[in-house]
Order: structure tokens, then sequence, then C-alpha cells
């Protein structure tokens, strides 16, 4: 293997990643509020094809990834009342609204299969981008690369030193004890749920106007049930997200590249590869039971009724 | 009106479907007084807590805060107002550290600067008696601890009112002294507290006023200074319910239920370790483990029933080693257990009394190749709710409709009318009140008379005293020495409660019998 091949796959790695990170932190800010929303994938169809109609609509990519970001915004929304004003099942809820979601992206983006687009360039950040092949891994990719990241860095952030971070985790630990020192729960769990969704949709434009400049049904292929299994794997912590997003982008970008050399392995095994090797290492970093235990939030799935 | 008054409270009412927490309730509290809100359970007195801090809201009635009528919102205006309080159960977070807790009921700005904060608690939790260290993680604190967090929190809030509701439930003796300490001293320094509470001697030592509330009614204002403890009680029961009852003390017989060198280390890594736990329950006696609550018992009660397994030991009844047997198999065997929770563990919320009946006593005759026999099964639960009065629609209501008294004596007599030989009783007459609580020690008692061997894990001390024959206390997973009540002192019993005991593994020596 030669540098060039090395360096290809880990710059392939960060974008394989990429939309992982961004569903999982998403939702793990949204569990640790204590909801348990399900419907990423159908949310990150959604902002898929919207991003991707507005894009092909306007013009202008900026806008198409504002509308997706709403668009994934206004499904958490729907989520939110039915789990949160209503108090419904968290898990069927969420079932539901992937359901919904799958269908409704198949039928507003109907029209525009096999539409081509000019996606999302490559935007190099000055010198550090011409460092020898850290350059090319890191410094050369598509704006909402640098998104994800900077919003890595907020929700780490959030949760290691800010108040808000505190409040939610009280949330999620112990609806009624928060609510009885003043905290507003259902309104902090809806913040979580609509930042979720916000995330969820920034990863559907991700997918439709950077990876893959195109829309067919169903292209998600799955990452918000992958991003789902990540939070949990991950101990509810955004670096072990970060860590685990990319090894599971290194992992599949892996197994394409050696099904091109003279590997004798059944591709279906080798297909297999990303989820194993994802779930083996997170299972190990989080063979803690007490430490897991205590970065899990207690009232997962449980709603939260006010009393009158 | 005098100008210390700080919080009256006129006419308040509230009523629920079916019942009047709150009748008409007239309450003054006056700056630095220990006020105490005495009553049974249920007799409505944190309904009226509530109301005071803002949860619920009354249908009529006002209150007055420094003279001043208010309404109050929530409970975040009720400390805006220099009102604090202390749950029965506590509101914290478990896996966040003590400074993280009480920055959390702050205002942000007092907040922001978490060493500050830190050096804050520290200085006002010695100030008052009650060290406190801010950086450790809520969950591994003991309950009086925790207990602590809650009031000091309150405490950083230059509050003017704090109410506690039975604070001193879930304290060990000596705990509940360096408590009084504290509030004696915050009462000195003007603040006022509502000391809400059923048990009388402590009213008496603390407080210096005190109202009395009866099914929602004010029944009397009095200071406890000049009131013994009998006007008191009258006061909270009302005229046609007997106060106390003597029980005669029992030897017992033959050993009935030997448990061995019980070790056993819970998945739950909140859960107690179990360390060479031994224990012996004799045949015609009753035996009592005190103890405050998190030190050991689910698990101990959890090795006895079969629910859980133990890593090595051995428990025998009658010289049948049983440790490992099924729950389903000991019961056949004689065991009966009455477990802490009543709904979800004692009895199924939704299934009726006559389901609820049959799931622990399936083996006493009511079931024929396999085939329920639906009439017996109806005849025993009617014979349970007449002979142990338990007051419900009829044996098909629903198990979560009935009171936790009336439950509970159900659950109770479920499990006395199978004759066990070895009886398990968890905290048997906690939350009920004291007319249910009588009938359930002489069922209890009347049971061991008959010869069956009986444990009872409970936080009541009073009521071990009442009841056991022996008396031991469980700590951090390990047993007291287990000793005659009788030659037990209370400061004895709490030293244990506290862990100050040296012999890990108690063999008490054997009492000869006439």
């Amino acid at each position: 293997m030669d540098i060039d091949l090395i360096t290809n796959i880990l710059y392939a790695t960060i974008r394989t990643g990429t939309p992982l990170i961004l569903i999982a932190l998403g939702e793990m800010v949204c569990e640790k509020s204590g909801v348990l929303n399900l419907g990423q994938e159908g949310m990150l169809l959604v902002g898929a094809v919207i991003g991707f109609i507005a894009a092909t609509v306007t013009g202008n990519l900026f806008i198409a990834v504002w509308f997706a970001i709403f668009a994934g915004m206004l499904m958490a929304l729907l989520f939110g009342f039915l789990a949160i004003s209503l108090a419904s099942n968290q898990v069927a809820t969420g079932l539901a609204l992937t359901i919904f979601g799958t269908g409704l992206s198949a039928f507003l983006g109907s029209n525009y299969v096999g539409i081509g687009l000019d996606g999302m360039q490559p935007l190099a950040i000055p010198l550090l981008s011409d460092l020898p092949v850290i350059g090319k891994v890191l410094f050369q990719h598509d704006p909402l690369v640098y998104v994800a990241l900077t919003l890595f860095a907020l929700v780490f952030w959030l949760f290691k030193y800010s108040r808000l971070g505190l409040k939610i985790r009280a949330v999620g630990e112990n609806p009624e004890a928060a609510n009885a020192i003043g905290i507003n729960v259902q309104l902090l769990r809806y913040a979580a749920v609509l930042f979720g969704g916000a995330m969820t949709g920034l990863a559907g434009a991700y997918l439709s106007l950077a990876y893959t400049p195109m829309w067919s049904e169903g292209m998600s292929a799955g990452r918000g049930w992958i991003a789902l299994a990540l939070v949990v794997f991950a101990s509810w912590k955004a670096e072990r997200i970060l860590l685990g997003a990319y090894l599971f982008g290194f992992a599949s970008i892996l197994h394409l590249v050696l099904q091109g050399t003279r590997f004798e392995v059944p591709p279906n095994i080798m297909a297999m590869l990303p989820y194993v090797a994802t779930i083996v290492v997170l299972v190990w970093l989080s063979s803690d039971a007490v430490k897991t235990r205590l970065s899990a939030p207690k009232s997962i799935g449980r709603p939260y009724r006010p009393m009158s | 009106m005098s100008s210390s008054e700080r919080l009256h409270l006129q006419g308040i009412t509230k009523a629920y479907p079916g019942c009047i927490a709150n009748d008409a309730v007239e309450l003054r509290v006056n700056s630095g007084e220990i006020h105490a809100l005495l009553g049974e359970n249920g007799a409505g007195k944190s309904t009226l807590m509530k109301i005071i801090y803002g949860v619920i809201a009354p249908d009529a009635g006002q209150l007055l805060w420094h003279g001043q009528p208010q309404v109050i919102s929530g409970p975040s205006h009720a400390r805006q107002l220099g009102i604090g309080m202390v749950f029965q159960h506590f509101s914290l977070f478990e896996t966040l550290t003590v400074a993280e807790n009480i920055a959390l009921g702050l205002p942000a700005d007092q907040a922001k600067d978490m060493a500050a904060l830190e050096a804050r608690i520290r200085e006002v939790s010695e100030h008052y008696g009650m060290a406190l260290d801010p950086k450790r993680l809520v969950y591994t604190l003991s309950v009086g601890e925790q207990q602590r967090v809650e009031i000091v929190r309150c405490l950083l809030q230059d509050i003017e009112l704090l109410i506690l509701d039975e604070p001193t439930s879930v304290l060990t003796p000596q705990e509940v002294q360096q408590l009084f300490r504290t509030l004696k001293t915050l009462a000195s320094e003007g603040c006022s507290i509502l000391f809400i509470s059923h048990k009388l001697d402590e009213v008496v030592e603390l407080c210096n006023a005190a109202t009395v509330l009866r099914h929602g009614q004010v029944t009397g204002h009095c200071n406890p200074q000049h009131t013994t403890s009998g006007e008191l009680a009258r006061m909270m029961v009302g005229d046609d319910t007997p106060l106390s009852e003597n029980y005669s003390k029992a030897q017992g017989t033959r050993v009935a239920l030997d448990a061995k060198d019980l070790c056993y280390q819970p998945e739950d890594p909140f859960g107690v370790r179990l360390e060479q736990l031994a224990l012996q329950v004799k045949a015609g006696e009753i035996l009592g483990i005190a103890g405050v609550a998190g030190n050991g018992q689910d698990e101990l009660m959890g090795l006895l029933s079969g629910e859980e397994r133990q890593d090595s030991g051995s428990i025998q009844l009658n010289g049948t080693a049983i440790e490992h047997l099924s729950p389903d198999q000991r019961r056949q065997l004689g065991f009966a257990f009455v477990p802490e929770e009543r709904l979800g563990r004692g009895a199924v919320p939704d299934m009726s009394l006559v389901d609820n009946a049959l799931l622990s006593a399936s083996h006493t005759g009511l079931k024929r190749k396999g085939w329920i026999r639906y009439p017996a099964v109806r005849q025993f639960a009617r014979h349970i709710i007449d002979r142990y009065n338990v007051k419900c629609a009829d044996e098909d209501a629903q198990a979560k409709s009935l009171s936790g008294g009336n439950l509970q004596k159900f659950i109770i007599g479920r499990e006395i009318e199978q004759q066990p030989k070895f009886l398990v009783c968890s905290h048997p007459t906690w939350g009920v009140d004291i007319g249910a609580a009588i009938l359930i020690r002489h069922s209890l008692i009347h049971l061991r008379d008959q010869g069956a061997a009986i444990l009872v894990i409970s936080e009541d001390i009073d009521e071990l005293y009442q009841i056991s024959d022996r008396i031991g206390a469980i700590c951090d997973g390990r047993l007291s020495p287990i000793a005659p009540t009788q030659s037990v002192s209370i400061e004895q019993l709490g030293q244990w409660m506290a862990g100050q005991f040296s012999d890990p593994q108690p063999q008490q020596p054997e009492v000869s019998h006439a």
C-alpha cells in the first residue's frame, strides 16, 4: 500500500463518519434529557430529500442546508408533541416517525430521482491543507465536515462545563426532582429533541448535498439506526461517539478497498466488518459497568407528566 | 397580628376525587419557631406542605407571608420568597456531585463559580455541624448525608422558613440527634422551621409549637413543651383508636431457619455487598432486624426469597438445604414473604384481589391438575378480606385501587393464611395508619404463637421493640450481634445501626429454654 492509498482511505473515513457524528451527537443530547427518539432514520431521510429539493429549486446550497435543518426540526417537533406533551410511548412513537419519514421522503422525492446536482465543494483551509498527508486527510473537506467537528466541540463543552448541560442531565436522570428544584422539564426536553432533529436534518443535507449529491429512495442506508446504536455503545460520551463514528467509517472504507484486492473473503462477511469492529471496540471501552451506569440517563424512555 | 408572624394559612382547602386532603386548615408560624405539623399517614400533612411550597395550588383559602397575601406559583417562587423544603423522598441526582446538585437549585449567578460554591458549601455545612464533601458523587453518600445535601441546598439561599417532611424517618438515632442540634441552631438564628412528623417523642423534644391534623382538618394547636405525648396522640388518632399495644415476648423453640456465611455481590453497582452473613430464626419467635434503608435489607430479602442467588453460603429450613431452590419451590416448603414494595412486588397493581390472592398461594390447594379452582380462590380472597378487615369495593377490585394500609393488610393476610413455617416481612407497617398497624402486629404475634419463625426487617425501631423477641441491626451488608430485645438499649441498637460492632459474624450464645 502506498501513501496515497492510505491518505485516501483516511480522507474517506472522515467523510463517512461525519453524518454519524451529527446524528449521534443530536440523539445523545436528546437521550441525556431522558427522551429516546428512534425516529432518526425517518428524520434523516426527510432532511436529505428536503435539502436536495431546496438545492435543485433555489440552486443555493447554503439555503438548502437550512431547509434540511428546518425539516429535521419539524419532524422532531411532531415527535416532541406526541412523546413529551402527550406523554406517548417513546419507542412506539419513534418507530412510527421512522416509518412516516421513510414514506414521506419517498413521496416528496419521487420527481427528483436521478437528477444530478453540483454538490458541495471542498474548502481547503489555508496553510494547514498544505501539510503532507494530514493536510489532505483533515483540511480539504467540504464545510459540513468542519461544522460537524465544531458541533462536537460544542456538545463536549456543553456536558463538561455548562450549567445547561447539568440541567439536561438532571432532567434525564430524575425529572420529578428536576421539576421540584424549578427546572422546566418539558421545555428542556423539547429543546433537546429539537436540537436532535436539527442535527439529523443537517446530516441528511450532508448525505444528499455533499457525500453523494443526489437523491434516491432510502439513501440513508440505515445510518440513523447505526447512530442510535453508537450512542449506547459510546456510553453517552461525545468523545466516544467521535471515535466510534470514525472507526465505523474506517472499517466501511476498508472493506471496499479490500474487495478490490484479491482478498479471498466472502463479501457478505466483509460487509459485517464495520459493525463488528465498532461494537467490539466500544463494548470493550464501556466494560466498566459502574461508569457506564453513571453516564446512562436513568429516566430514558420514561414520559414525564407534570403534577397538576 | 404580631410582627414576628411569618407564615399564616387561612382556610386552606384542597380536594381530590373521593377525598378532602385539606379542609379549611389554619396554621401560623412565627419567626425562629420550630413548628410541628403532626398527623397520621393520610392526614393531609404532605398536601399542605406542597401547597406552601407551591407544588400544588389550593382550591380555596389564602396564604399570608409576612402578613401579605401571596399566591405561590411554583417551587422557584417559593424559594424566592425564602421558603425551602426538604422532601421525604430527596430531589437529588445520584450521578452528579454534591456541588453540582446544589448548583442546580441555586440561581444561575450564584452557581457560576464552582470553586467558590464548593467553598461556601464547606463553610455552611461545617457551621451547622453537617460535614459534607462537595466533590463526592451523591450515590456514594449515606441517606443521612443525602439529607444534609438537601438542607445545605436550602440554607445557601438565605431562607426564612425551612420545611422538613418526616426528616427523621431515614436516620439512625444518633443522626437524629445531630439533625436536631442543627435545627436548633438554625432556629436560634431566626429561621422558622416547619417539622412534619408522626413521631411524638421527637416533636416533644424539638418543637415549641404544634398543629395537629386528622382527616385533613386541624384538631388542635398546642405547645408540645406543655403537652404530654398522650394528649398529642389523642389529637392525632381521635377517640376511638387504641394508642399502643403490649405484646408478650416469646423464647422460640428449635432453630427453623438457619442461614450461614451468606456472601453476595449484587450486579447492581448501587447495591450492597453482603459479607459472611449468618442468621438463625427459631420457630415461635420474631426476630427483628433494624437498619437504615439501603444497608443490605433488599439484598438479604432477595436471598431469603430466592429471587437472588448467593455467591456462597447455605440456607436451611428445618434442616433441609434450600439455598438452590427457586422462590416457588421455597414457598411450597412453607416460606412466605411480605416484600417492601406493595405494588409491583407484593401485588400486581392491575390485577384483581382474587388473582392476587392466587399468585402466591397457588400451591395451597387452589389448583387441581394444573387447572385453577376459581371458586376456591374467590373464597380464599373473601376470607382474607373479612378476616383482616380489608376495606375495598369487593374481591374483584384492582389491587391499585386500595389504600396502602388496606393493601398491606390484604398481602399480610394472604401470606399468613398459608400457615407458613417461615415468614419474612419487610417494613410490615410502613405508611399504614395506626389501626391497620395494630391489626398487622396482632396477626404476626398470633402467627408466632402458632409456632412459625418470623423475620421482620424494618426501619421503625419502636415497632421492632414492640413485636420482636430478639433484635439486631444491619449496616453496610453486615449483621450486628443479635440479642433478646429486652437486653438491648436503644443507644446500643443505634450504634449497631451505625455499624459500630466488632464481630462481623455474630453467633449469639444459645439461649437455654425451660
